[in-house]
Formats: structure tokens, sequence, C-alpha cells
């Protein structure tokens, strides 16, 4: 198998500049290597790790700019470091094809068949020589499927043996990275756990085994399959959140906990604050829901316009909106109705649940107020204002009833960032909420914010947390507005927990919408079985070298032929066996069922539930289905040597088609080989006979 | 007893039906007669609704007021009484062939609970008046105070307004098939459907007596079935279906036999009522799918049976189950789409050819003008369903959003806006004058879309869209007509050749730009308010071909071209049919929840954690609350779980070969095949919900739980059976059981007596209010009653 991998390796500085995909994940090996934190919803961090591991070994610094596809990258760029692991592990695909072929019961040649087919195919070559993840899910993929097959092949003599327990766990290990690179995995790790669970059914059903054996087999089972992976996958995170310790671009969707937790940004802010919010003090406060922006309650000088654009009035008071932006005017003092004075008396008096409060706009000394008028832009729900008394019949109703969602018992006191809070209005109970609707031009795009009457829950763009504070000590307007603007003081530093920060990002990367781009190379899962789509990748900036991703299409379509020649071998043979007439061999059969239910299951698992999915698609999430499938082509042919081929005549002949076949299979890779390497300029007239199919897209530069 | 239950659903049936032959056979009774059910053909348990219906449309202003169908329920209960009687000796005898090879087993695992012979002829009139009273109670509760309250209640206001469609024919666009709407109310027969389902599947009295309490006392399923809603509707065919797929199973072993033709055509025809009232039939129709799979599995895997036999078995099922139900649904349809024949505001939804079969649209019998010349005025619709017409006005984009001109959109109703002038982009002469010859537009042609109104032209250039950033803006632009090579547009026909003329509405056309080499289309998404909430137009740099991008002319007007009538244009019924299926999925996805608002997901719901508001708010208002009574709901939720652990013990017990006592193996069998039935059931009802990106409802959850409460009596029926049998004693394990099963039924009982104001409303201040009578059962913060 060497050369196997040398093939592969060979030439990693094919292109020396940024292709496609590799300068979306380039720019979070950027914030690996500066220590950024970053959140990308795209998939777990283990692959991101991986790929960054690489660009550590080699030296990279973390300083380039992943800005633009077909960029040259600069000396400090060890891009082949970068490349190596995608490389490596697209390379040990190869010989883990052999194995699994071999596991399965199939010949030596069968298995070569199977090497072949993974080694030839100009898609996965193409997708593993640059610093993309699908080649290690591939790999960890086929890892999984392999060393559950060892384990399964050694549980009749050995159980329990080292070999057994090495795979077994291997197993875990393989389902928990490849579910770490891309959440892809997930398919894959449902698959095998599927297969081990009929294996696992059989072995209760065997009475030759007493029940304590059965016991320990469950359990190993459950805890190297089930227990192993799920802490295999916390780790990634462990690492993923230790190794990112600095703030970055991304802070803002996160709570305001987890920011203080970061070094830099809020945390700078933040430490040393206050815990206790007192009466007097003086805060911001920021949204929990944060969508469709993170934001903080503000207030301006401006008021409502008299008249709406569609004929509605307004109370025309101040307005009071959701600021996406740190500013002066997002400070409020907590004040106690009772009292007149706006600073925090010695010793300080903590609000509690349930206490009634009143909330200043600290530039303008205005109260919070909502009353029954509708809302700008949610007409069903109140306006909320800050008051200003116009002398006319409506009433300031500024009492606001604090409400702490997590509070521990009734008595708790409403704390700085770690409490999430609701103000309901003492007159009409309605609540303080971010509507998410944009205002209009005099509200200046910001966030309305309303105040909601009927609720039929709780939901958490309610819910508001004190994100800065200090305790003021101005009495005069003049120096609060001076203390407004200064900074709070920094101290020592807030810690959350591993698994709240573990639990707080992995929601978010799950919940993250981003906007749903269409793309010039996106595709449908119907496109891809026949290969009726490719990507182009990179393209030299001056000739018309060019990268595809383009896959064999004999390869691609003898592949899904013979998935659905197994499907119908398959059924065939199991009513047949169902009426007791049985073709196969009770071993052949069995032999038959699994490689089938491994490897066209594989292939299903990963490729139709795309069908189901609204994201945008690309052809490179077919590859991990297609790899399992290239495993079945060469199952499917031994099969039809063995079986269908009554006389030594037929085998021959079908041994000399199969052959012919592979050689066509050569012969194409051969021919796509420039699209795949993009190491040669080809003429006009030699794109346009690679041409094959109308719907692919082949860069023609206009002399 | 079983055949106590087939007596009784005949008997009830026979109330507008003739009695079918009876009396063939001799009249001795045979020992074991409990163990199959002889099937009796029965009409379809749907009758009593064609009671209902004929009240209904006799009284059609009734509609509009709230409830439906008030059937006095003693016309069911005296003649089913009646007919108890008369039916008692003809069950016998088919019992008696009834019991097959199989039959003996299970005979022999249930024998040793089998009563004493002296008080079998007790407990059979005993079976049969429990029967009626579940009925009874059933009809009693759901019909008590039902004109309150007297005004429209949460979804009437969508379905009172669909029903005064049908009155006046106009064509309506919903997200529902129709069915729903045409139909009355039924939700009384859920509770002896699932009583008899139970019966059939345990064998056991109690259990479905604990089913059908659950289900008579839970405050939810009342509540829905008091209403003007598609769910009770929807229900009623789920369990209809559910019932016929179990008795035509008991059948098993009779195939082609008269009862078994029955059952499994009712079965199909259930399934069409279910389907045609909500999609959520679909799921109903997986189930009786994967049974039927399995049951033809089963068949196929007996060696005594011939290929051909298999072959009828699998023809009577295509026929039955596929075939008529399919039939059914499209007769439903095609009348839908038949008194809908005139046009009305949902037109804009469907595509030109739809259009063309509505009276009173402007496209029915249409004669407009063929081909396109230059000249003509149009009206350009996209392809893509729901998206309109090209359209502009006198309004400019806003400042900010690319350049400030004249907005371009597309809009679904007709209007004045939506009309094209095509003209060369070369001259500006009118080429209505007379004197110039007729040229016709052909495909690859270069040409100007004029906007009649404004006189402006279609317009694009590199500035980004408004909502899609990736594509260009497209404007209104120019002065009468003058504007620049920015409005160019090459007209192609999609899968034609290079100079064939352009067809109206037959041609898909794509208008590609000249400058920037994008392609119009309209991206779906709807502008802000300045935009009056039109949907966005752009310029798509991706020449991929979707429906968004392609165009078909609609509307035609050249006075120099001779017009020709368009009938031939009329769709097929398959075609309608499609269409109207793809708007209605497209209606249901359209429903999408807002990010900041409190919607109500799955998982809240067999919690049970917070209900619909139905009517009133405030403490003066009339309320009622749609919510499940919490005793039902938390045991049924316990019970789930509690099935899961017992059935995984008794799956493993088997699969290790654990020696049973036949008994214990009889009950194990009821909770692994009848309770497993159940909860695939609840599953298939339940679990889809988890991936549905529309907007959900409480109510989405009451069919699952129909399924659910089955389960729950099954299963506590089973285990009190298992613990008691585990004690020595007969009489102190009959005890057990009876004290278990009266705490049970007791406990519900109780329960509804103090939740029954949730349904038929409650007066009086909220139960926030600790001085409101309901303030001690506000078991959790989140109901709102």
């Amino acid at each position: 198998m060497g050369e196997v991998l040398g093939f592969l390796v060979v030439e990693l500085y094919g292109s020396e500049s940024e292709s496609f995909d590799e300068v979306y994940y380039g720019q979070y090996i950027s914030f690996y290597m500066n220590r950024i934190f970053f959140l990308d919803d795209s998939g777990p961090p283990f692959g991101h790790m991986l790929l960054a591991l690489g660009g550590y070994l080699g030296g990279f610094d973390g300083n380039f700019l992943w800005n633009r596809i077909g960029a040259e990258y600069t000396s400090n760029v060890p891009v082949w470091a970068l490349r190596l692991l995608p490389a490596l592990t697209g390379a040990l695909s190869v010989p883990l094809g052999y194995q699994i072929a071999l596991e399965l019961r199939f010949s030596h040649c069968a298995a070569m068949g199977a090497a072949l087919l993974l080694l030839m195919d100009n898609a996965l070559i193409t997708q593993s020589r640059l610093m993309l993840l699908e080649s290690p899910l591939i790999f960890f993929n086929l890892l999984a499927v392999l060393s559950y097959l060892k384990f399964f092949n050694s549980q009749k003599h050995s159980a329990f043996s080292l070999r057994w327990w090495f795979w077994l766990i291997l197993t875990g290990v393989a389902c928990a990275c490849a579910v770490g690179i891309k959440y892809m995995g997930i398919f894959t790790y449902l698959l095998v756990l599927g297969v081990a669970a009929v294996h696992a059914w059989q072995l209760i059903g065997d009475q030759t085994l007493s029940n304590v054996r059965v016991f320990c087999h469950l359990l190993a089972r459950a805890v190297a399959l089930l227990v192993a992976p799920a802490t295999l996958y916390l780790l990634f995170f462990y690492v993923h959140l230790a190794l990112l310790c600095r703030s970055g671009p991304h802070d803002q969707i996160m709570s305001s906990a987890f920011q203080a937790s970061l070094e830099g940004g809020l945390a700078r802010i933040t430490q040393g604050q206050p815990l206790e919010v007192a009466f007097g003090s003086q805060v911001t406060l920021r949204n929990v829901f944060g969508k469709p922006l993170p934001c903080w309650l503000h207030s301006h000088q401006n008021t409502y316009p008299m008249i709406y654009e569609n004929g509605r009035g307004s109370s025309h008071q101040q307005q009071v909106t959701c600021y996406p932006f740190k500013d002066v005017n997002n400070w409020w003092i907590i004040k106690d109705p009772g009292k007149h004075q706006l600073v925090v008396s010695n010793p300080p008096r903590p609000v509690r649940h349930g206490d009634v409060v009143q909330l200043v706009h600290g530039m303008t000394t205005r109260l919070l107020n909502t009353h029954d008028v509708a809302a700008p832009l949610s007409p069903h729900a109140q306006e909320v204002s800050c008051y200003v008394d116009y002398n006319i019949s409506m009433p300031a109703q500024n009492l606001w009833r604090l409400d702490i969602v997590n509070r521990q018992s009734d008595k708790d006191t409403w704390k700085t960032i770690l409490s999430a809070v609701r103000f309901v209005h003492l007159n009409t109970s309605a609540v303080l909420k971010l509507s998410g609707a944009h205002l209009p031009d005099w509200g200046f795009r910001q966030l309305e914010v309303v105040g909601e009457k009927l609720s039929p829950g709780h939901h958490e763009s309610m819910a508001w947390n004190v994100e800065e504070h200090r305790y003021g000590t101005s009495q005069e307007q003049r120096d609060r507005e001076l203390e407004l603007h200064t900074p709070t003081q920094v101290d020592v530093s807030r810690n959350l927990s591993f698994m709240a920060r573990f639990s707080e990002l992995q929601w978010r990367m799950l919940t993250l919408r981003s906007e749903d781009a269409e793309h010039k190379y996106s595709s449908t899962p119907l496109e891809w079985a026949m290969l009726d789509t490719n990507i182009v990748y990179w393209l030299h900036p001056r000739t018309s070298a060019q990268i595809h991703l383009l896959g064999n299409i004999v390869i691609w379509a003898s592949a899904s032929l013979a998935t659905a020649a197994y499907a119908l071998l398959f059924l065939w043979y199991l009513l047949r066996r169902r009426r007791a007439i049985h073709d196969l061999p009770e071993d052949v059969w069995l032999r038959w069922a699994l490689a089938g239910s491994l490897c066209a299951g594989g292939w299903a698992l990963n490729y139709l539930p795309f069908f189901l999915m609204e994201k945008t698609l690309f052809l490179y999430h077919y590859l991990p289905a297609l790899a399992f499938q290239l495993l079945l082509v060469p199952l499917v042919l031994q099969h039809f040597a063995d079986h269908l081929c009554r006389t030594q005549l037929q085998r021959n002949l079908f041994s000399a088609l199969v052959i012919a076949w592979y050689s066509a299979a050569c012969h194409v890779s051969n021919t796509l080989r420039p699209l795949t390497y993009g190491d040669r300029s080809l003429s006009s007239a030699e794109l346009l006979a690679l041409r094959w199919k109308d719907s692919w897209d082949i860069l023609i530069r206009k002399s | 007893m079983l055949c106590a239950s087939g007596r009784l659903l005949a008997a009830r049936a026979a109330t507008s039906l003739p009695a079918p032959p009876r009396g063939r056979g001799p009249a001795g009774r045979h020992p074991r007669r409990e163990l199959h059910f002889p099937g009796q053909p029965g009409p379809p348990p749907g009758d009593s609704l064609a009671g209902q219906q004929t009240r209904q449309s006799a009284s059609p202003h009734r509609r509009v007021i709230l409830r439906w169908g008030r059937m006095p329920p003693a016309v069911g209960r005296g003649l089913a009484g009646a007919e108890l009687r008369l039916r008692r000796s003809r069950c016998g005898p088919r019992a008696g062939r009834a019991v097959g090879r199989d039959g003996a087993i299970q005979a022999a695992a249930r024998s040793p609970k089998r009563p004493s012979p002296g008080s079998r002829r007790f407990e059979g009139t005993g079976r049969q008046a429990l029967l009626v009273l579940v009925t009874l109670l059933s009809f009693a509760t759901r019909f008590h105070r039902l004109d309150q309250p007297p005004h429209i209640c949460w979804d009437e206001t969508h379905f009172g307004k669909m029903g005064s469609y049908y009155i006046n024919r106009t064509f309506f666009f919903d997200v529902h098939p129709p069915l729903g709407k045409l139909c009355a109310f039924l939700g009384s027969c859920l509770v002896p459907f699932a009583y008899l389902i139970v019966l059939d599947l345990s064998k056991s009295l109690p259990a479905a007596l604990v089913t059908a309490a659950l289900l008579t006392f839970d405050t939810g399923c009342l509540t829905l079935s008091q209403y003007i809603l598609l769910d009770p509707i929807l229900m009623f065919f789920i369990l209809a279906a559910m019932l016929s797929m179990v008795k035509y199973n008991s059948c098993a072993n009779r195939p082609f036999s008269a009862p078994w033709w029955f059952w499994l055509s009712l079965t199909g025809i259930s399934l069409a009522g279910a389907l045609g009232v909500k999609f959520v039939g679909l799921f109903i129709i997986l189930q009786v799918g994967l049974n039927t799979i399995a049951d033809l599995w089963h068949l196929f895997g007996d060696l005594s049976l011939s290929l051909v036999t298999m072959g009828k078995h699998l023809i009577a099922r295509i026929l039955c189950l596929i075939v008529l139900p399919l039939a059914l649904y499209m007769a439903i349809f095609a009348v839908h789409i038949m008194v809908l024949s005139k046009s009305g505001p949902g037109d804009g939804f469907f595509s030109s050819a739809f259009q063309a079969r509505l009276s009173g649209n402007n496209l029915h019998n249409a004669s407009i003008p063929e081909h396109l010349a230059y000249g003509s005025v149009i009206t350009v619709k996209n392809l893509r369903m729901a998206i309109g017409y090209l359209h502009s006005h006198r309004h400019l984009y806003p400042e900010g959003i690319g350049a400030r001109q004249q907005q371009v959109t597309t809009y679904l109703h007709k209007d004045y806006n939506n009309l094209w002038i095509i003209k060369k982009h070369n001259t500006n002469s009118d080429p209505l004058d007379p004197s110039f010859p007729v040229e016709f537009v052909r495909h690859g042609d270069i040409i100007r879309l004029e906007h009649k109104e404004t006189s402006r032209n279609l317009h694009s250039h590199y500035h980004e869209a408004p909502l899609t950033r990736k594509h260009f803006q497209v404007t209104g632009y120019g002065i009468n007509g003058t504007g620049d090579s920015n409005d160019f547009w090459r007209i192609e026909v999609v899968n034609r050749k290079f100079g064939n003329r352009i067809k109206v509405l037959r041609s898909r056309i794509r208008l590609i730009h000249m400058v920037t080499g994008c392609v119009l289309g309209s991206s779906g998404k709807i502008l802000p308010k300045w935009g009056w909430e039109q949907l966005e137009v752009t310029c798509t740099p991706y020449l991929k071909q979707t429906l968004n991008s392609i165009w078909n002319v609609e509307d035609h007007i050249n006075p120099k071209l001779p017009n020709i009538s368009l009938d031939v244009l009329q769709p097929s019924f398959p075609e309608i049919l499609l269409e109207s299926h793809m708007v209605m999925i497209r209606g249901n996805n359209g429903l999408k929840p807002k990010d900041n608002d409190f919607t109500s997901k799955p998982w809240h719901w067999p919690i049970n954690y917070q209900g619909l508001r139905f009517s009133g708010a405030n403490g003066t208002d009339f309320r009622v609350y749609l919510l499940g009574n919490p005793v039902v709901w938390w045991l049924n939720l316990v019970s789930i779980a509690l099935y899961l652990v017992s059935g995984g013990v008794a799956a493993i017990a088997m699969q290790r070969g654990a020696q049973l006592s036949t008994e214990v193996e009889g009950l194990t069998r009821i909770l692994l095949q009848g309770g497993g039935q159940v909860l695939l059931g609840w599953m298939l009802h339940y679990f889809p919900f988890f991936l549905m990106g529309r907007i959900l409802y409480f109510h989405h959850y009451f069919p699952a739980m129909l399924f659910s409460s089955m389960l729950t009596g099954i299963l506590w029926d089973t285990l009190l059976r298992l613990c008691a049998g585990s004690l020595a004693s007969t009489s102190l394990a009959r005890g057990i059981h009876a004290v278990g099963i009266l705490s049970l039924l007791l406990g519900t009982a109780y329960s509804f007596y103090l939740f029954h104001p949730l349904a038929y409303g409650m007066i009086g201040p909220l139960a926030q209010d600790p001085k409101s009578p309901m303030a001690g059962l506000r078991w959790l913060e989140s109901w709102e009653f």
C-alpha cells in the first residue's frame, strides 16, 4: 500500500493559492493560532482543531488574511503542513477500504478492487489534497466500520481479549471523531450503533451464554459505544474552549456571562463590578434572547412621531429602543419609587425578586414608562416610552415589578450578568419585550421594544440581564453624566463552569441561523448520484489551469448501478428465503447481508437525509456516502462471479468484462487528471473536450 | 367478550341500516366463542354521521352559529338496546366456527382467568351494558352545555369562513384538504371506538373500560369535540381506520370472507377520510401500511399458502388500501373543485392554466391573441406558485437601498400596474401604428419592457437587490420609454429553438439582462413596508434554471392580432390535483413562527405544559381553556415510560428463552403485540411534529393522545393481572386487580369532576387570583385559566 500513500501525498504544493472552502476553514485556523474565540455553526470543533494542529506543527503564526479565493499564499503560511492532514487521512482511507472488504470475508481480489476505486476517484483525490474536512470525515467513518468489523469477527473465539477491547474502543473513538469533525458523522455513528444493536440482540438470544456474561457483553458495548464517544465529544469542546480564551468578533452572539469568561472584550469592563444590583445602581440591560441582533435597552432624546405612516397615532413621548452597539445612552439607573435619591446608600440596599422599581434613563433622567397605546410596529402590544409630561390626561405609569426568572428562591437578589430578569408593569401587567422588528428611519433603524400584554408563555425575548454595572455616587446630573462616560473599574474575573459554557456554545451552534446563501455551485441531492454537477475550486490567475471537484463518472455511475443491483438481488433472495428456497448457503447469505447493511446502509444513511435538509448543499456533501458506495461495487461483482456465473466460461467472460471496466475507469481518471491536480494549463479545445456533460461548469478563458 | 363488542357495534350502527340476514348454522354455543371476533357485516360507523349531515344541510344557517349536529343521544341508545336482544343468539355459531389452529393455543393461554359458566351469562349482559354506558357517558359529556359560549372561538373563525365560501361556491385556498369542512361533528364516537379497539387488542374488558374512562373524562378531548374544528373529525377517521384494521386482523384466519372484505375496505375508506381532513392523516396511513406489510410478510412465510393465494392477498390489499382510498380521496377533491367553480380571492395563488377553469376569472373562456408581437400589452406571471405578477408602481426605492429609482416587485393580485408593453430595444416608435406590419417577438430577440402606467422601462444594474444581497436590483427607469442600455433584455423560451414565436400562457420564458448577463427572477421574499409588502424582484447572476426565474405571459392585448379561443388550456384533473397540493404544501410550510414570539413546542404537549385559550381571556369573560385533564395526561406519560421498561423486560425475557407459565406468556404477548401496535400509533402521531418547521399548536397532540390513552388501558390491566397472578390465591389476585382498576376509574372520574369547568366554561377571577374557585387547580404556573 506504500505506493498508494505516495500517489496522493506526492504533490501537495500543487496550487499555491487559496481555493474555495479553504478560505472558510483558514480563517478559523488563524483564530486558533491567535487563540481568539469564534463560533462556527458548520460543525463541532474537532475538525477545525485537526487542521489547526497541522498549522501549529508547520509553524503558522496565524497572520494571513483569508478573504479571496485564488489569493496567493504568503511565505509564512505552511501550505504543505496545513494540507498534510487531509491528504494523509485521504490516503489512509484506501487501505481501510481494502481491510473492510477483507473483514467482510470477501477475497483479496475484491479488496484490491475496493481500494482501487477509492484510489482512482478524482473527487476523493481533489477533496483530500486541499485543506478541507471531508477526507478526515471519510477516514473516521471507514475506521469506525473497520474496527467494528474486526471487533465483531473476534467476538466468536476471543471475547474480552485485549484485541477485542482494542477494536471495540477504537470503534467508539472513531465514531466520536467522525461526529466531532462534522455533524454528518452522526449518520455513520447511527449505522454502527444500529448494526451493533442487532448483533447485541442476537447475543441476548444466545442461550449458551450465562446471564452474567450477556450482561457483561452489553455493558462493555454500552461503555465503548455510548459513554466513550460522549466523553470524547465533551473533551473536544473542552480543548476547544481551553484554547480559545481571548475575545473575538463573535462575542456578541454569546450571553454576557460567557463573554465575561473570555480574556479582553466584555471581561475587561465587567471585572470588578459589584455583584448585587442595589437601588441607585447604574446598569446597562442586555436582552437575553439577542435575536435578530444582540442589543441593549436604549433611549434617546427623540420622541415617537406624532402620527405614523399608516395613520395611527403615538404618545409622542421619548423613544425607547434596543440598540446593538455600546452607547452612553444605554445606561439606566435603578430607583426606589419611595425615595428621590439616585445614588447607592451606604450600605447598599440590594434589589430582590418582587421589588417594585423605577428605571431612570441616565442621560435624560426620564423614567421608563408604558401605557395603553399601541406600539409602533406591533400594534397588539403596548408602546414603551420614557415619560414626558405634556400635561395632558396621560399620567405616568412607571412602576415595574422585578421578576427574576432564574431565581433559586423568592428572596433572591438581582445579580449582575447572572440574573435574567423580567420587568412586569404594575398597572397593566405588561412585560418589557424585544419584539424583533426594526424601527423605520425616525427610530434610526434600532430595534423595537414593547410591553407584551397577553403572552401565552415565557420567552427569552422578555428577559434582560445587567451587563455593565456600577454603584452610582453622583447626586448632580452633570457629575452623573461624567460618571456614565467613564468606564467601570477593573478587578477579578468571574468564571463559568465548563458544562455551562459547553451547553451554551453547543446550543448557539445548533440554533444559529445563518443567512441561507444561494451559491453559484450549490446543487441538489438528485444531481449527485449521477454526477450532474461539479464545483470549481480554483483557477490559476493567468493560465487556464484549474481544480475541479469532479468525480470519475464511470466509477460514480457504476457505483449507483451496483447499489441498485444489490438492492434487487437482496430483495429477491429475501423473498425466496421466506418461501424456504435457499439460493445461498447460510454463511454466504449472512455475509452478503452484513456487507449490504454496512455499505449500502452507509450510503443510504449518509445520502438520503439530505433530501430533507433545507440548507445550501454542495457536491462534496455526497462524498462520505460515495465512499461507502464504492466499497459495495467489488462485493457485488464478486458475488456475481461466485454465485451467478454458472460455468467456467461465463466466469472468464465476466472477469474479462470487469478488467475492461477497471481499465476504462483508470483511463477516465487519467483523462480528468488535469482538472483534479490543476497542474497543467489546458487549451480551450482540450477543456471543451472534457466537458462531457452539459451541466458541468468548466471555465474557459476568453482569449 | 369480543362477541359482545361486535354485536354492540353492529347494533349501534344498525340504527340506520336494515339488519343483515341472520340465523344460519346451529344455535349451540361454543365454549370458546370469545376468541375470535365473528365480524358481523355491519355498516360503517360513519352512518350516524350521515344523520347529522342531513340535519346540518337542512339548516345551513347553523353553520355560522357555533356547534354542529346536536344529535340527541337517546336515538342511538334506545335502538341499540333493542338490537342487542335480537342479535345475541347469532353470535355463538359463527364464533364457534372461527376457532382455528392458533386460536386453541390462545384459549389455553387464557383459560385460567376464564370465569365459571354460571357467571358468564351475567357477564355477557354486563359487558353490553358497559358499552352502552360508555357510549352514553361519552355523548352526555360531549353534549352537555353545547350552546355555551355563544360566540366564535379559536379556529372557528377560520373554518366558519370556509363554510360560507362553499355555500357561495367561491374558490378559495386553504392549507388543509377539503373534507373537514364538508363534515360534521363526530367527537363522541371516539370513546366507544377506543373502547372497542382496546377490547380487541387486549381481549380484556377492564383495559377497555380504563381507556374509555380516560378519554371520557379528559377535558381536552371534551373541549376539542365541542367546537367546529377539524380535529374531532380527523380523530374520528383515525380511530375508525385503526378499529377496522384491528378487526380485519382478527378476521385473518378467515381470509376473503365477507367480514374480512368489509373491514378491509372500511379501513381504506377511513384512511381516505383521514387524509381528506388534514394531512396529519398521513400518519395513520403509515401505520396501516406498516401493519399490512408485516401481515403480508407473515402470510408469505406460510408455506401452506400457494403463490396464487398470496397474489390474491396482495391484490386485495392493493385494491382496498391503495386504490379505494385514492379513488375516494380524488373524488373528494373533485367535488371540492367542482363546487368551487367561481373566481375568488384565492386565484392569484394558482397558475394561469388553473385559473382558466374558474368562472368569473378573466382567463375563463378567454380568447386572446396567441403569439406575442411587438406592441402587445401583457402581464407576466412567475411560474413558481404564489409569487404573482411582475409589477411596478410610482414609488421609489427608499434612500440607501440601491439606486433611488422606481420599485419593481411581484404582486399576487390583478392590477393595472401589472401591465407591460413589449417594445423593440432600439426604436421607440409606436408599433401599434397601423402603417407598420405586425412583427412577432421571437426566441432570442432583444426587447424592452415598458411599464404601461408609468412609461418606465424594466431596468437592472450593478446595485445589490434590497433583500437578496447577492442579486442585482431591478428598477423602473427612463422617461416615456427612453432609458439606457441597461433596459435591454433578451427573451428566451425554455427548451425551444431560436427563432420560434412566443406563445401566450404556454411558453415558459426567461428574461436575460444584456449588460450584466443576469436573469430576471423573484426571490419570494416579502419587502418591508416601503415596498407595500409585495415580493422582491431581483436579477440573479446564477443562471441555474429554477422556477423563480421562469415566467409566462398571462394577459395579452394586441388589437392588430386576431383573438383565438384558449379552451385548449383546460388543465387535466391530475394536473389540478398536483397543483393544488403543491400550493397547499407551500401554504403549510409558509406558516412559520416568528423568532421573538412564544410558540408551542412538541415537548410541551405530553406533559400538558400549556393549554390554548379557546375563548375569553379576562376575569369577566366566560372562559374556555383547552387543557388536558392533568391526571389523565400524566398517567399516560408515566404509562409510556412504564411500558417501555416492562415491554423491554418482557422482550428480553422472551429472547433469553425464559420459561413462562402459559398465562404469563399470554399476557406478555398482549403487552408486546397489542401494546406495541398502540405505541407505534402514538409514536407515528407524535414524533414527526419535531421535524416540522411550521407553527404548531397544542391541539396537534390529540390524535397521539388517543393512542397513548389506549396504551395506558392495556398496560395497567396487564400489569395488574401479572402482579396479581404472581400471588397464590386466585380470589386475592382477582381482588387486587379489581381494586386497581376501580381506583383508576374513580380517580379519573374525580379529576374530571375537579377540572370540568375548563371545558364547560368558567366565569370569575383568573386562577392566579387566590380568591378564584380555580386557584387550587392551577398545578402548573404555565396554565392560564
